[in-house]
């Protein structure tokens, strides 16, 4: 086979890997938007606070440590433990957890029966509120995140393409786990969504909100449960992305790569977020392997956007999405 | 008069009335300086239909909503099972056994019918998250005998056939149908329906009709609903209340009803000179 076509096979294996990661972003915001209608600007924001939160927790960091010295002249950063990753991720979600109720009960909460754009500056707000936040809890340093997952080239991929190809395929073993990871919580999300009766209370929420209080659905349960999951979805993806390229705050700008995500899914869609995810990858992947070159690289920045853009023109409600028909 | 008999009487075609299983006393509700119900008090027996009618703007929608705790109001209390209810948010007027339709149907359109119905079973599921995801079989168990109830009460609306149809497909009559299967999935104690006939044909009106005196018939379901058609209501129920510009205008059986001077003007016009 000749190279070029081997090479641009393994442009896109790594292109699915990405997309797949791009899709656990997006399908934080198909939750919210499915269930309340709201456009959560700050799903990547959350990606982030639970990132650093796990991170404190695993490195024994005291929260609020720069907050507590300037303000007592005291010189404390660490409690000298270490906790476990996995219990540290179980804390991390109670924090999540946390949030979601607070988040619901200072903001959501009162603006029931807003207008959307309204309901969507308050989740501007408060993106930029938990940028602060973690920034004030856990200090603004990038951070290594280990969870044990495990990391580098893959050596049985690179061994047998070597051997059948004569060239061996470079594929990240934690792009694989990112994969498998991916595709268990979409298989949990659904089952819980179609199968349980919280789920079935989440879509008549979804649906209609009178109804639902009239069959006997608590709308604030219902809404905490919904920002619990979404966090839980940002928790996965922040130890993902955390575990990729370090935590830092430019991890918040990923919320802006599932903007085109969605637009080519559709934003009603849990499916429409991981095909849409995957198809920016591999395109931006594959944009910049075989045009790139020509127009001086960096395509991958606009890309996504570009491709949303044609959709936006030619097919608004995206893939997956509903198609909006109104009546006259 | 059955109002003077404290635990109940038979109807002339064999149903029984129980003693009142909710009051409504001296309900006031006012939105800023309209007053949508003046002063108003009726009660509703174990079994019986009761209808509240009216002409437009009359405040019937608004007396069913304090009912279902959509609207608080100002003054008044409402004693339910013996005791005065506390300020109660809708959902949990629901979870204490009193379900409702809506003028306007609010059915879950993405949902399939028998989706829509099992909706209604959500007050009797006990399970919770953990229990649905760490003890399959009972959470399993509970789900069919909740399916089971759904199911019959399915086949009693005569639904069967569109059970795993989208709602958003149905015609506007078979919706209502729908939408009472939902309420009555949730075995209420007392049953509200809003307009349940309004924009039907005279068809669909006479099969909804049958349905609402079979569900009172078979289930003993206590009915509080409100209509305009006054044929309708005078068939159906076996009290009702005569509302107009807020106020209770009458009170009685059917019979008596009819035979008010002040409903006959409410409804007809009356000449001012």
């Amino acid at each position: 086979m000749p190279e070029q076509l081997l090479f641009a096979m393994e442009v896109t294996l790594n292109g699915l890997m990405a997309g797949v990661l791009y899709a656990l972003v997006a399908l934080g915001f198909v939750l919210i938007f499915k269930a309340s209608g709201v456009f959560n600007f700050a799903q990547g924001v959350m990606a982030l606070f639970a990132a650093l939160t796990l991170v404190g927790f695993m490195e024994g960091q005291i929260p609020f440590a720069h907050l507590i010295n300037a303000i007592f002249g005291t010189d404390i950063h660490h409690f000298g433990w270490h906790v476990n990753a996995l219990v540290a991720i179980l804390m991390t979600m109670v924090v999540m957890v946390a949030l979601a109720w607070c988040v619901n009960h200072f903001v959501m909460r009162h603006l029931v029966n807003q207008e959307p754009i309204i309901l969507f500056m308050a989740t501007i707000g408060l993106a930029y509120f938990l940028e602060g936040l973690g920034d004030l809890m856990w200090g603004s340093d990038i951070k290594n995140l280990n969870v044990g997952l495990p990391q580098g080239i893959n050596g049985w991929i690179d061994e047998t393409t070597f051997n059948l190809f004569g060239y061996g395929f470079f594929i990240d073993n934690l792009d694989i786990v990112a994969t498998i990871v991916a595709v268990a919580l979409v298989i949990v999300l659904i089952a819980f969504a179609q199968y349980t009766k919280q789920g079935r209370a989440m879509r008549a929420v979804a649906d209609d909100h009178q109804a639902a209080l009239s069959v006997g659905i608590s709308l604030n349960f219902i809404w905490v449960m919904v920002w619990s999951v979404a966090g839980f979805v940002a928790l996965v993806a922040g130890i993902m992305w955390g575990s990729k390229s370090g935590v830092q705050f430019s991890l918040s700008l990923i919320a802006l790569k599932a903007l085109p995500v969605l637009m080519l899914g559709g934003f009603t869609s849990i499916p429409g977020a991981i095909v849409g995810g995957l198809i920016i990858g591999v395109g931006e992947k594959l944009f910049e392997f075989a045009v790139g070159p020509l127009i001086g690289g960096a395509t991958e920045n606009w890309f996504a956007f570009v491709l949303a853009l044609v959709f936006l023109v030619f097919r608004p409600q995206g893939l997956f999405g509903e198609k909006i028909i109104e009546r006259v | 008069m059955p109002d003077t008999q404290q635990d109940g009487y038979m109807t002339a075609d064999g149903r029984r009335i129980g003693p009142v299983v909710m009051e409504m006393r001296n309900i006031t509700l006012r939105f800023g300086g309209v007053v949508a119900i003046k002063d108003i008090s009726f009660d509703i027996r174990e079994g019986e239909i009761r209808a509240i009618i009216g002409p437009n703007g009359a405040g019937k929608s608004s007396m069913l909503n304090v009912i279902s705790g959509f609207y608080k109001p100002q003054e008044g209390e409402v004693i339910y099972k013996g005791a005065r209810r506390p300020p109660m948010k809708p959902y949990q007027v629901a979870r204490d056994g009193i379900a409702r339709t809506f003028q306007n149907i609010a059915l879950f359109e993405g949902m399939t019918v028998l989706d829509n119905v099992m909706t209604g079973r959500l007050n009797h599921m006990r399970s919770g998250l953990l229990g649905q995801a760490f003890w399959w079989a009972g959470a399993q168990k509970e789900e069919v005998a909740n399916r089971e109830v759904a199911e019959k009460v399915i086949d009693f609306l005569e639904i069967q056939n569109i059970r795993k149809t989208p709602v958003s497909r149905l015609p506007y009559g078979l919706k209502k149908r729908v939408e009472l299967a939902r309420a009555l999935a949730a075995e209420p104690k007392i049953l509200l329906l809003d307009e349940p006939m309004a924009g039907m044909n005279v068809e669909e009106k006479e099969d909804m009709c049958r349905f609402i005196l079979d569900v009172n018939d078979e289930f003993g379901t206590t009915i509080a609903l409100i209509e305009h058609d006054m044929g309708v209501v005078m068939d159906l129920s076996d009290r009702v209340v005569v509302m107009d510009y807020g106020k209770k205008i009458g009170d009685g059986t059917p019979d008596e009803v009819r035979a008010n001077q002040e409903v006959i003007d409410a409804y007809l016009g009356v000449a001012h000179d």
